[in-house]
């Protein structure tokens, strides 16, 4: 053994440390972009759920309306940057038109039975579906993506990041900031949180509960929308591509909690970097298990949720 | 007070209470239950077998395994409260367990079943594998398998008083998991195909019609004794217990009863019926498959029970049977105007029918009924109160 050995071995370790930590940052990275998707679909699920305690079964559709929408937007309008951009706005206020609707045909009368309420928007999911498969065909169908967000940016350590992650990851950002302002600043914030914190109370001031719902729903189901328009960066648009990824998105807000915004940002985040990692360590299906071992491990020490607002209430 | 006396406050009162019930109920009770049984008994194991072909009657085997799974979903659901979009699990788990006994016996001792070596990775039987190799071990797995998983997720799940759509969203994830693990594990499961070409059962030839008449007897039979099972939980102490907990969980625990524990039976013995409704269903069948197990039929296993009215020992069955004869019926021709049937029909029945069509006979007979749905509302309590406030 001589010196040239020992300090061949000090790089091999070196050399080791480094790829550990940029393999670290690069899963790092992936899970946070897989938050981000969980984030932009949850954000609309916590609002819903935290103000009317119902499940919405049928968002998964208006995250595929929202990216149908941008599909169509498309054909119209060829610049794949500028119908992106467009398809925002219009994917929010189609989506949201899609749950006010909804809110007023079915949901408004099944306050008291939110287990039924889940039942009955699973049928108008199943009905979505089948009407999106009648109107653009079952095969899944493709949006060109912006040229600006195909590449890599490339970080130092050789870390590289895929630009349509980062603007997912920005559009989840900005998400969260532009809710929190409008719960925080405007008026129909100020009377959601109202009616969150006690729909009663908020009832007898004068705040007129039923149009808030309304209000929440078209806000909440637009986000879905939203969603949906980022969705079509990262794969194909199809009928059922929201059933799968309304369950993760459930998950987040039963673990995260309801009436707060945080406990969703916070694990929407945490979800996605354990199912990469996990994914890293193991395989995607085991990683899911381990995910919903670690969701009902979880909920034996919170079982409220990362943070809720009342917790002297029995029911 | 002059009033009759009907509710328990007023039963000290002097005047002498007329018997709530006539002495002659609960036999009487018991004699219509014998005797739509036996009827029951008759259409089933007489009257099918006479009228259907093998193939109609190899379709009603199928449909009777999945009212085996709406018997235990009335139970855990409509009388407990507790919605589990999840019995795809149980039943896979079950299926599974029974496919892999009769694979491995199709195989014969010592080879492996034909998927195994056809994906080419392994060169022995996985250790999992083993113990299926014996039907003492599987048969009992197929029911005790799913038991045991409830059990664990229910009592971590309801001691922390986690319920309601938190319940399920937890146990339609558990039923995502499953299947996302099953196809995953291509190599020892199947994956996407699962457990294909079954032949044998117990060294009888599935293909000759004769031993599937056999299974259909086999299926029928347990479908019987499982509605016997559940008649019998229903009108025990536990069953109103079971009722009670779905109407008012915190009344019941101050009462001194433990809820957790109350509906930990309830969704174990569900899942241990649908259990033994996949092992059934596999000999009927000849497949289990993730595609049977996963989100979607283990939601469309609710539907037939809304569809026949949660609450009743019969209605599920009914409901179940009634909406898979329909799909077979409508999806072979018009496979889109199925899908909009059952969206309709979720919406329709759930939103302005809770009570299924078991209601509408209901309805007819006698209009205060409580309400069937499982929520509470103004039901007996309230209006007994109300009766209280009117005679004092």
């Amino acid at each position: 053994m001589g010196p040239g050995d020992a300090s061949a071995r000090a790089r091999t370790h070196q050399q080791f440390g480094v790829r550990t930590v940029t393999v670290l940052i690069g899963q790092l990275f992936t899970g946070v972009s897989i938050g981000a998707v969980l984030l932009l679909i949850a954000l609309g699920l916590a609002l819903t759920f935290g103000q009317m305690g119902v499940i919405n079964m049928a968002h998964g559709e208006f995250i595929m309306a929202g990216a149908y929408t941008t599909y169509v937007l498309q054909q119209v309008i060829t610049a794949a940057g500028w119908s992106l951009l467009i398809a925002l706005p219009v994917a929010f206020v189609v989506a949201g038109a899609m749950g006010v609707l909804l809110e007023i045909l079915l949901i408004r009368r099944l306050y008291a039975r939110p287990l039924d309420t889940l039942l009955v928007t699973w049928g108008v999911s199943l009905i979505l579906q089948q009407l999106a498969r009648d109107i653009f065909g079952s095969p899944n169908v493709q949006t060109r993506a912006p040229e600006l967000l195909t590449g890599n940016v490339a970080l130092p350590g050789g870390i590289t990041v895929a630009n349509n992650r980062l603007f997912i990851l920005a559009l989840a950002g900005g998400a969260v900031v532009a809710l929190t302002l409008a719960l925080r600043v405007t008026p129909l914030g100020r009377r959601i949180r109202a009616v969150v914190q006690n729909r009663d109370l908020a009832a007898v001031s004068g705040i007129p509960t039923a149009r808030v719902d309304r209000a929440t729903f078209f806000i909440g189901s637009g986000l879905a929308g939203i969603a949906g328009v980022a969705l079509t960066l990262l794969g194909p648009i199809g009928p059922t591509m929201g059933t799968n990824l309304i369950i993760d998105a459930f998950l987040v807000v039963v673990v995260g909690g309801i009436g707060q915004l945080k406990g969703t940002v916070i694990v929407a985040f945490a979800l996605g970097v354990l199912q990469a990692s996990g994914e890293y360590l193991t395989t995607l299906s085991v990683a899911k298990v381990m995910v919903f071992i670690a969701i009902v491990a979880f909920l034996q020490w919170r079982p409220q949720g990362l943070f809720t607002l009342r917790t002297r209430s029995l029911a | 007070m002059t009033t009759v006396a009907r509710d328990p406050v007023a039963a000290a009162d002097p005047a002498p209470a007329p018997p709530t019930r006539p002495a002659a109920g609960p036999s009487r009770h018991r004699y219509r239950a014998a005797a739509g049984f036996a009827l029951g008994a008759a259409l089933l194991f007489a009257v099918a077998p006479l009228l259907l072909s093998d193939f109609r009657l190899s379709l009603l085997a199928k449909y009777l395994c999945v009212a085996m799974v709406a018997v235990g979903i009335g139970l855990a659901w409509g009388r407990g409260g507790m919605l589990t979009l999840g019995q795809g699990v149980f039943f896979g788990l079950g299926g599974y367990a029974m496919a892999m006994h009769l694979k491995l016996a199709d195989a014969g001792p010592g080879n492996m079943p034909d998927f195994m070596t056809l994906y080419g990775q392994l060169d022995e039987l996985p250790l999992w594998w083993r113990p299926f190799a014996s039907p003492w071990f599987a048969l009992p797995a197929t029911v005790l398998l799913p038991m045991a998983v409830a059990f664990v997720l229910g009592s971590l799940v309801f001691r922390r008083r986690v319920r309601g759509a938190y319940f399920a969203i937890l146990s339609q994830a558990l039923a995502a998991a499953m299947v996302i693990l099953l196809i995953g594990q291509q190599g020892t499961t199947g994956g996407t195909n699962g457990l294909t070409d079954i032949r044998g059962f117990f060294g009888y030839d599935l293909n000759d019609p004769v031993n599937q008449r056999m299974v259909y007897f086999i299926i029928a039979g347990t479908l019987l004794a499982l509605l016997a099972l559940t008649r019998h939980l229903m009108q025990s102490r536990y069953g109103e217990l079971l009722v009670a907990v779905r109407d008012s969980e915190e009344r019941v625990r101050f009462l001194g009863y433990d809820p957790a524990t109350v509906k930990v039976v309830a969704y174990v013995v569900a899942a241990g019926m649908a259990g033994l409704a996949g092992a059934l269903f596999v000999p009927a069948v000849g497949i289990i498959s993730p595609a049977l197990i996963g989100i979607v039929p283990s939601i469309e296993f609710v539907i037939g029970v809304a569809v026949g009215g949660r609450a009743t020992l019969l209605g599920p069955v009914l409901g179940a049977v009634a909406v898979a004869w329909a799909r077979t019926a409508l999806s072979e021709r018009f496979p889109g105007t199925w899908t909009y049937l059952q969206g309709l029909l979720f919406v329709v029945v759930v939103a302005f029918l809770p009570g299924g069509l078991a209601s509408l006979i209901g309805l007819v007979r006698r209009r205060d009924r409580e309400r069937p749905d499982g929520e509470p509302g103004p039901g007996r309590w309230q209006r007994l109160r109300r009766r209280r406030e009117v005679t004092s």
